[in-house]
């Protein structure tokens, strides 16, 4: 990427030129939505041809059905009211104790010496495998899914927040010191601003983890959530359903990382 | 203060003279240990040294030769290992308020703009409002020639002007004494020239004490209202040679007596070099 670099004090010289910028998004635009559109054109394709049954295979036409009869259907609302707030409430602790924690273990030596072993122990084992503990622990209930969706998320969050701290820029921590600045001031001038995008992209990692924490939890038992429709509908063989669940996932998913890239850009806009 | 004391001559009588004496080192000796092996190395070896009121103060040496070493006692940041160092006849123990560096990198908060950049100093001292800080960061702003930038965010601005605006933060909180560490090696040699003179400029307009570290010995003949030469580590001062160049200096670069000095501070360099035991540069 280009940085720009002032010369002249000339107020349209503050941002940078947009032209080619914005070229270079409708190409890439263009160029993923073609992609996406022949993808699903061969798919149909397949489908008018009847390559494969359509319980195997459905149509796209059929999933788009199938999607439109899950919205009508009442039960959808709970199982989005289910997964939602399991991923939210997962989330939002995974985020709070992520951060707070990797800023001591970053900030403090001793502390990471202290549970750097114990973090990377827990970080290798795949954190799904813990869900049939959870189960017997916590129930079948909300309770085990939250804390699936936690335990998987967290790991990001924390070891990427306590990377940021200890990666901070020697010379910044230097001109602080030099000013006579505190442990107090250091940390909340130098340390905090300067490990907030890595603390983003922990985030950005988290998203899709506690996603699949959320289908992964329900698939294993539950009575509501987009995971167990979906594990129901395939047993049932209502192919269509499980790829329009698959399609609602990935709508999330999709949504939620852009918030997340969205958040990046805005504290980010001095990294360009 | 340094901005509020009255007009000094620069440089006029000799530095052992009384209460105007800033900086005084006697006998110093900094020892740090260095590296992963903790072998202690001896920087700095016995050096008498002061900066007077209103005097610009070049250490020139070879590179690793504990000049750096130097600055870093008087900024605080290394303990010193013997003899005494004094600030106004207050011992330095510590960073402080009273002193400020700027160093080779601009080392500029990348998410703050520049003016936000500037009252950093002023910020963490907590001596002002924040609306007097931002007042004062104008000034600075306009004394090293940034005034439009203040809303602009490091990486827009280029290497030399990162540099006026780390001299201006440095000049914000009003240091008795400022410590520059190669503050123009790392810009390209037209833009350093330019730097030199500004720097001149507003030493003079806000009356600044500095002792300024290079290895560029034309740089420090054309700042310097003395210059002290380091032989190489551990670093001991070979020599020390007043420099008094006609105004302005801006042009004293192509006048022989300019190249006179030059000469002086490269003999007396050369002859540091050979003359140290057990020197490994």
């Amino acid at each position: 990427m280009a940085t720009v670099v002032l010369l002249d004090s000339d107020a349209a010289g503050l941002r940078p030129v947009g032209g080619a910028r914005i070229g270079e998004r409708w190409q890439r635009l263009a160029l993923g939505g073609l992609f996406l559109v022949v993808l699903f054109a061969a798919w149909e394709l397949e489908a008018v041809l009847g390559l494969e049954p359509s319980i195997v295979l459905p149509s796209p036409a059929e999933v788009l059905a199938a999607f439109g009869d899950l919205f009508t259907s009442p039960d959808i609302w709970a199982d989005f009211a289910a997964s939602g707030q399991e991923f939210l409430y997962g989330f939002a602790l995974a985020t709070v104790v992520g951060i707070v924690l990797g800023l001591a273990v970053g900030w403090y030596v001793w502390l990471g010496y202290l549970v750097d072993p114990f973090v990377m122990f827990l970080y290798a084992i795949p954190r799904v495998a813990l869900a049939p503990l959870l189960i017997v622990w916590l129930g079948i209930g909300m309770s085990s899914k939250v804390a699936l969706v936690f335990l998987t998320a967290v790991f990001s969050v924390l070891i990427n927040t306590s990377s940021g701290i200890r990666s901070l820029d020697s010379n910044l921590l230097r001109v602080a010191r030099c000013f006579g600045a505190s442990d107090l001031q250091i940390f909340r001038t130098i340390a905090l601003p300067g490990s907030v995008p890595f603390i983003l992209g922990g985030l950005r990692l988290a998203v899709g983890q506690a996603l699949i924490a959320v289908f992964v939890a329900e698939l294993l038992g539950a009575q509501h959530g987009i995971g167990a429709m979906i594990e129901n509908a395939g047993q049932q063989f209502e192919t269509a359903t499980v790829f329009s669940g698959r399609f609602g996932f990935a709508a999330a998913g999709m949504v939620l990382s852009s918030i997340v890239r969205w958040l990046e850009r805005r504290f980010d806009a001095w990294r360009l | 203060m340094s901005f509020l004391s009255p007009q000094t001559e620069r440089a006029a009588r000799p530095p052992e003279d009384g209460d105007d004496v800033y900086l005084r080192a006697r006998q110093l000796s900094v020892a740090y240990a260095a590296g992963k092996t903790g072998d202690i190395v001896l920087a700095v070896d016995r050096v008498d040294l002061s900066v007077r009121r209103g005097e610009l103060l070049c250490v020139v040496g070879p590179s690793g030769c504990g000049k750096t070493t130097l600055l870093n006692a008087v900024a605080g940041l290394l303990p010193i290992s013997a003899g005494e160092l004094t600030l106004k006849g207050r011992k330095i123990l510590r960073p402080g308020p009273d002193r400020a560096m700027v160093f080779q990198q601009p080392g500029l908060l990348p998410w703050r703009d520049v003016l936000r950049n500037v009252t950093y100093g002023l910020e963490l001292s907590g001596k002002l409002t924040r609306r007097e800080a931002a007042a004062r960061g104008r000034e600075l702003l306009a004394l090293v020639g940034l005034d439009e930038f203040a809303h602009v965010y490091p990486h827009q601005l280029s290497g030399g002007m990162q540099q006026r605006a780390n001299l201006a933060r440095a000049l914000a909180v009003e240091p008795e004494l400022l410590l520059l560490d190669e503050p123009f090696a790392s810009v390209d040699a037209q833009t350093r020239e330019t730097l030199q003179v500004e720097l001149l400029g507003i030493c003079k307009r806000a009356k600044v004490t500095a002792l300024f570290v290079t290895h560029d010995i034309g740089e420090a003949v054309f700042l310097a209202d003395r210059v002290c030469v380091f032989s190489r580590r551990p670093g001991r001062i070979v020599s020390e040679i007043r420099v008094s160049l006609a105004e302005p200096r801006a042009e004293a670069r192509l006048r022989p007596e300019f190249l006179a000095y030059v000469r002086t501070v490269a003999e007396a360099l050369g002859a540091g070099r050979g003359g140290a035991p057990g020197a490994t540069g």
